[in-house]
């Protein structure tokens, strides 16, 4: 078994402790896992841009271009910036919620919405979007928009192994303190691709 | 034994603690800072951790730490080694008793760092041997293998990740970790004060050592030859998992050398490994060391094989590889099409630069210099750190940065030829007492007009929040003095200093403006803390009153004010309630809930 899964977002999305959690989850699972970020200079605000590596021990730390079978889109640009490397039969998972960079409030750059997400849904098999930042506020806060996106991803089938195992795994690797409002936020992502 | 997702740098930290360390010093910068953490995180107790307050200092503090023949870790990113060069180039004559090993992490692409400089030229440069790991596990064994030659050797050894291995997790299993390693004590001997005469006989053993190591190398597991054909190609570090993952999808007989440790190359192996073969392309980050080496035992085998690489223009000297660049390497080099289809090309997508905070003090700080400079003539020297940000549109508050502790020493510079313009540094807090300090002496000293802005946010942001000396924290969880940098500056003869919250405007362009018209060194404290220290609160709104002029997105550029819908609009997940897009409101349309 093979199964890669890139996640595209902005610092200080989350998008780094849902890497950690999915390749626990699959460490869980008996399978073997490598994760590697790109981070850039910037604590927040910049693009971040995680790859998850499960079932291979050969494999490098990096997704080649067209070959993940997922993408998990914090952010619509950032997921369309990165989707080059999903493969013809990957599936995506897009928040759709923008994020404007400062360029992009200064008039120096457009964002331009639709023909993002057009774009998108070109080039994934299969596309989920969704308004994640609604869910996870629901959940009751905006920073558990990382665990509602797994929670979708699990829900619509995507992911590799088990939605229990994965919450079990979420549970054990947050802060006690935030373990109510993960599972919260994971069973609202499940929900959500339910109905 | 436990079955863990752990990251290269956590590998490298677990590694050292069964190695049994005693002693472990460095100072912040990406990618290495996670493997002193971990070890603080993880220290059984008896381990002594450090941030030093920088990497001359920390290297100092392990080599005396080995001295004694306790194992000793210093811990820094590849620029550091150029703090740390001045003992380094010593040592490696002194030697050392324990095991010492020096990580000094190298970023190519780069990532995060002013250069692509290549360690493994230091090593050569030092005449020490140098580690490369491809990945965390490898690391974590190799970690142990280089303080056991260390010991072996009396040599401090080099340890070289690079970021995607420092900063990319693998499935490790992790056995307890060891005994401490039992340190003998400092024994007096001539062998410790470097003299012209022990250099002579110290560089003669060093010489001949290198042929040792050489011997030693060509045994070690982390160099091997596998396959066979009349094609070779040699890797190491990260460019040889990438190799793999290549040569698994493709059917060629290819003859592969795996490098752990580039210098001193293993020349038996290698010559072994070129018996034989046509023709061996090198993939290596960053410079060409390991082809340097092939064609020196090429040279000696009449010629044979030919070495391509990045002296041959087969791969580049710049910037990191990738899986793609390798492949291509390697398709053309075994004559198969690198069946690459062409991408499909996105709609124009938003630029993302990284950007200083929604909330960060430094936009605030860098907004009153320049408002308090408006119409003068002024040069805004910055250091390395979150602020270097600064320079972005719309601040445009850094128009030099070089190297640590530089921004003081450059306006002095600047100062000197064009003494009509106003020259003002900018430096954080842990970079001041990194290497700030002796340019504020040399200002005073030699009354230089300048004013210097220390941008105090209580901690070292950028790296991901360490304390420094100015925090009074330290590694052991301990509390110790807090250094005052006011008391510092007064200290160094700094006859003007003034220390104000920035997130003050009004108070801050005042301070701002006396200090730069104060003939001689003056300076400036701005105290803030970052975000990251507290928690939001008096979030910012925009209320009815938003006449749209749109003053707080074109002058502050904070990443939590939009325009979405044709009104401008706070996020309130990202607002920290700094109020500076408040302060600078000309309607009064922007208030929190407690204003």
């Amino acid at each position: 078994m093979k199964f890669d899964i890139l996640i595209a977002g902005v610092g200080g999305q989350g998008t780094v402790l849902a890497s950690r959690l999915l390749a626990a989850a699959a460490i869980k699972a008996g399978y073997y896992a490598r994760t590697s970020e790109t981070i850039g200079m910037a604590q927040r605000g910049g693009c971040v841009v995680s790859h998850v590596r499960i079932g291979s021990e050969e494999a490098s730390p990096i997704i080649p271009y067209g070959t993940a079978d997922l993408l998990i889109g914090f952010e619509p640009s950032e997921a369309a910036r990165n989707i080059n490397r999903l493969a013809p039969s990957g599936r995506s998972v897009v928040n759709t919620r923008v994020i404007k960079p400062v360029t992009a409030s200064l008039d120096t750059v457009t964002y331009a919405i639709d023909p993002i997400n057009a774009f998108i849904r070109t080039n994934s098999s299969e596309t989920v979007m969704l308004d994640g930042y609604a869910l996870a506020e629901k959940a009751g806060s905006v920073k558990a928009l990382n665990v509602v996106l797994l929670g979708v991803a699990a829900a619509a089938g995507f992911l590799p192994f088990d939605k229990d195992d994965l919450e079990s795994i979420i549970c054990e690797n947050v802060s006690p303190r935030y373990v109510e409002l993960n599972k919260k936020a994971f069973n609202t992502g499940l929900e959500y691709k339910r109905k | 034994m436990s079955v863990k997702l752990l990251m290269g740098n956590e590998a490298i930290a677990l590694g050292a603690i069964k190695a049994g360390v005693n002693v472990v010093t460095g100072y912040p910068g990406t990618p290495s800072t996670e493997v002193l953490e971990t070890i603080a995180r993880n220290n059984p107790g008896d381990i002594y951790v450090e941030w030093s307050v920088n990497e001359k200092v920390a290297m100092e503090v392990a080599a005396g730490a080995a001295y004694t023949g306790a194992r000793s870790l210093v811990t820094m990113k590849q620029v550091g080694l150029n703090v740390a060069s001045d003992p380094l180039m010593s040592l490696s004559y002194i030697g050392v008793k324990g095991g010492m090993v020096v990580l000094a992490a190298d970023d190519p692409g780069p990532f995060s760092s002013q250069t692509e400089q290549d360690t493994r030229h230091f090593a050569r440069f030092s005449n020490l041997p140098v580690f490369d790991p491809s990945s965390p596990e490898e690391a974590y064994d190799m970690i142990q293998s280089a303080f056991e030659l260390s010991e072996q050797v009396g040599l401090p050894v080099f340890f070289r990740p690079t970021t995607r291995v420092c900063h990319s997790c693998s499935t490790l299993e992790i056995s307890v970790p060891g005994e401490r390693h039992k340190a003998e004590g400092f024994v007096k001997d001539p062998r410790w004060t470097i003299f012209p005469s022990l250099s002579y006989r110290k560089h003669v053993q060093l010489e001949a050592m290198q042929e040792k190591l050489s011997g030693i190398f060509s045994g070690l597991q982390y160099n091997r030859v596998t396959g066979s054909g009349s094609r070779g190609i040699a890797a190491s570090g990260i460019a040889y998992s990438y190799a793999r993952e290549v040569l698994s999808s493709i059917n060629s007989d290819i003859k592969l050398l795996k490098v752990g440790t580039p210098y001193p190359f293993p020349k038996e192996l290698g010559t072994e490994f070129i018996k034989g073969l046509d023709e061996v392309m090198v993939l290596e980050e960053l410079d060409p060391v390991i082809e340097e080496s092939l064609l020196e035992l090429a040279a000696l085998n009449g010629g044979r094989p030919k070495v391509l690489g990045k002296k041959t223009g087969h791969l580049p000297l710049a910037g990191e590889y990738s899986y793609e660049l390798i492949k291509a390497a390697i398709a053309g080099f075994v004559g198969i099409p690198a069946g690459e289809k062409s991408p499909a090309v996105p709609p124009e997508l938003p630029v993302r630069p990284p950007v200083l905070c929604a909330g960060c003090p430094h936009r605030a700080s860098f907004y009153a210099v320049k408002t308090a400079l408006k119409k003068q003539k002024a040069v805004f020297t910055g250091d390395i750190g979150c602020y270097t940000l600064g320079n972005a549109k719309p601040l445009e508050m850094v128009d030099t940065c070089l190297c640590m502790g530089a921004g003081i020493t450059i306006a002095q510079g600047l100062q000197r030829v064009e003494p009509d313009v106003r020259h003002i540094a900018f430096i954080g807090d842990s970079t001041f007492f990194h290497t700030g300090i002796p340019g504020i002496i040399n200002a005073v000293y030699n009354n230089t007009d300048i004013t210097v802005i220390i941008l105090d946010n209580s901690t070292t942001a950028m790296t991901g929040h360490q304390p420094h000396p100015g925090t009074g924290k330290t590694m052991m969880r301990s509390i110790s003095e807090k250094i005052d940098i006011y008391n510092l500056l007064k200290a160094c003869g700094v006859k003007k200093i003034t220390r104000v919250n920035p997130l003050n405007q009004k108070e801050a362009v005042e301070a701002a403006k006396e200090a730069v018209v104060f003939n001689g060194p003056s300076a400036v404290i701005f105290e803030a803390p970052c975000i990251a220290l507290f928690k939001p609160s008096n979030i910012q709104k925009i209320n009815e009153k938003c006449t749209l002029c749109k003053r707080c997105i074109r002058e502050i550029g904070c990443p939590a004010i939009s325009i979405n819908n044709g009104k401008v609009e706070i996020e309130s997940s990202l607002c920290y309630g700094c109020t500076l897009c408040s302060q600078v409101c000309p309607t009064g349309a922007i208030g929190g809930a407690e204003g």
